[in-house]
């Protein structure tokens, strides 16, 4: 196992910010965590890069325990945080440097190695660069480049395109997917984009400082069985208890339209036209998603799940660090 | 969970090395290539060489930023001129005729203390760098990598002193415009002397960046630490003849023992009369008894060594 964590458990004074995580990752292997903001995630990446001690519990990566083997762990782990952790007033290739010699690349393989992971992430040609002239996205190209420098066993990402625009994204994301293909490496990543955790092998949903299922993407879909019907009505209301009177289900607002699930949606639309008795405007029907799987094991949106996790995101590890 | 021979077999079917003039990828063949090569490397051990790669890579990064601020080479220049040169042309006026004989006035008397003050703003600057380096981030990629926190902190203090000394030295190379000759034995002792007190007031300033959250602490720093420090030194008075509560100050005052042989070492060289000589470079004195330059210096090691270990073990602490 690349990974294997059992009753990892953190507290901040009375805030238990990840409460008893088991999991495992196998080599080679992408592994998502997805949860909302403060759900507990980077807490727990932030004990597997052995940056924080656990409460209670063990884990061990690249099979070396994070309390015991800190330096063990730190030379087979690349890490890419949410923050830039760059020097802005060097250069792209000497922060490369930089960090080639804190992790004791040898000399003769670091002028290649600088090379090879500019080239990966596009940025020769601004190799002489200072960092501070980067954008966004150059810079977290940067980084992940930086944290593949020293040929780690695990490259850990947190939140890896928080902060970046769409195209940005996209664009982080081919490189990813073109580091699994090329490399045995085994990724850990947090998200809280639904369509970014699309890209995983597998994925631990994550809510309240607990993994609530754990499973491939497409199994976690298969799982909620029903697809999302979406309505607009012209009487809200009565199309809502309309719905759980005549066909038994639970319905409720959504982003503007009258939402439910139901098993094998397109014949059950017809069925609803016929026998709603309300008027309907439009329909939409979709296969479930990640949003759904998350709805369906938590009971609420990812959204909503943001809206009142904000406190406590205040208080995450991170945040503290930076205030230190 | 021992997986070591897996990558190992993996790895071990492409060449190490990079074909030259390889630009573009893309082909499946470069592709391969770069497997072999992002894999290839092995971190070494937790060797003795490791810390001295870190240290070196910490002491060489602040020189480059340092190079690459011409800006702030040149202001923290500025500070130290108008102390010397308008303070110090003020004040000898005031004096009157000067110290004496050789053309020396209150100017030769404030120079060593204009250059231990660059050397105390100037390696305070560098130390408490740390805090922005907190506040950017760029800490965090140091304090994870698998080094010593040890060597992260002695890289960092001398980077800071070389700094210092590097800006002091601008500052010595005006010595002939004060009347202080440049006697190859008294620069050479200046120069030591400005080393050592660049490396204790780095290792001051990192001990207390270690503890500062906020990048608004430096001003903190500057008014509870570095004023105190440089008015108490003697740097631009006589530490004889104060009233007594100021004497006392002046005793705990580090710079003191670090201002004080520089001096010293000035008058040798300048002519002075006797005096003026014990009035504005007596020594700094333990009740009544002069304390040799060779104890004062040796005070100003022991005190770069405790607030070095200070340092060390603040930031072992650090998460």
């Amino acid at each position: 196992m690349a990974i294997e964590a059992r009753d990892l458990v953190r507290r901040f004074g009375t805030l238990d910010a990840v409460r008893g995580v088991s999991f495992e990752v196998a080599q080679g292997e992408t592994f998502g965590f997805l949860g909302p903001n403060g759900a507990g995630k980077s807490t727990t990446i932030s004990m597997l890069c052995t940056l924080l001690t656990p409460t209670s519990g063990i884990a061990r990566v690249a099979g070396y325990d994070v309390v015991t083997d800190r330096a063990e762990v730190r030379k087979r782990i690349g890490l890419v945080f949410q923050d830039t952790t760059l020097d802005d007033y060097l250069t792209a290739q000497e922060n490369l440097r930089f960090h080639a010699e804190l992790y004791g690349v040898p000399r003769s393989q670091t002028g290649p190695r600088i090379d090879d992971v500019l080239e990966m992430v596009g940025l020769v040609d601004r190799r002489g660069s200072l960092v501070r002239t980067f954008s966004g996205g150059m810079k977290r190209r940067l980084e992940i480049a930086r944290g593949l420098l020293h040929s780690p066993r695990v490259l850990f990402l947190d939140e890896p395109t928080v902060g970046l625009d769409p195209q940005t994204r996209t664009h982080i994301w081919g490189y990813i997917e073109e580091l699994r293909q090329r490399e045995a490496i085994t990724i850990f990543l947090t998200t809280h984009y639904m369509d970014e955790a699309e890209h995983c092998d597998r994925i631990a949903i994550m809510d309240g400082g607990q993994i609530v299922v754990e499973d491939t993407p497409e199994r976690l879909k298969a799982s909620v069985g029903r697809d999302r019907v979406q309505i607009s009505t012209a009487d809200d209301e009565a199309a809502i208890s309309a719905l759980m009177e005549r066909f038994g289900l639970d319905a409720a607002m959504s982003e503007g339209t009258v939402a439910f699930y139901v098993a094998h949606g397109e014949v059950f639309v017809p069925r609803l036209f016929a026998e709603l008795g309300v008027a309907i405007e439009s329909v939409s029907i979709a296969r479930p998603t990640l949003d759904d799987v998350f709805m369906n094991y938590t009971g609420r949106t990812i959204r909503d799940a943001e809206a009142s996790g904000s406190e406590r995101m205040a208080s995450s590890p991170w945040m503290r660090a930076r205030r230190r | 969970m021992s997986q070591a021979p897996i990558d190992e077999v993996a790895r071990r079917d492409e060449p190490p090395s990079r074909p030259p003039g390889s630009g573009a990828t893309g082909t499946p063949t470069v592709k391969a290539r770069h497997r072999a090569d992002l894999a290839a490397v092995r971190v070494a051990g937790g060797r003795w060489q490791d810390d001295v790669r870190a240290v070196t890579m910490v002491w060489r990064r602040e020189l480059i930023r340092f190079s690459r601020n011409r800006l702030r080479i040149i202001t923290s220049l500025v500070q130290p001129i108008l102390f010397l040169f308008v303070l110090g042309t003020g004040l000898s006026s005031l004096m009157g005729r000067g110290l004496g004989a050789g053309g020396s006035d209150f100017k030769t008397f404030m120079f060593p203390g204009v250059v231990a003050m660059t050397v105390l703003f100037t390696a305070i600057f560098s130390s408490v760098s740390i805090v922005w380096d907190r506040e950017f981030g760029f800490l965090r990629e140091m304090l994870v990598a698998p080094v010593h926190r040890g060597a992260l902190v002695v890289g960092k203090c001398a980077g800071g002193a070389t700094v210092a000394t590097i800006q002091a030295l601008i500052m010595l190379a005006l010595a002939g415009l004060v009347h202080v000759p440049y006697a190859p034995s008294l620069i050479f002792s200046l120069v030591g002397e400005m080393v050592l007190a660049a490396v204790m007031i780095t290792a001051l300033g990192t001990a207390l960046a270690s503890r500062m959250a906020q990048v608004e602490s430096f001003q903190v720093v500057m008014q509870f630490v570095v004023l105190p420090l440089f008015f108490l030194s003697g740097a631009l008075f006589p530490l004889r003849s104060l009233p007594a509560w100021l004497a006392v100050l002046t005793k705990f005052d580090p710079l003191a023992y670090v201002v004080d042989p520089m001096r010293r070492e000035v008058f040798d060289h300048v002519r002075a009369a006797p005096a003026v000589r014990t009035l504005f470079a007596g020594g700094v004195t333990w009740n009544g008894w002069s304390v040799p330059i060779g104890l004062e210096l040796g005070l100003t090691a022991a005190l770069a060594a405790l607030f070095l270990g200070i340092a060390i073990y603040a930031f072992g602490k650090t998460d």
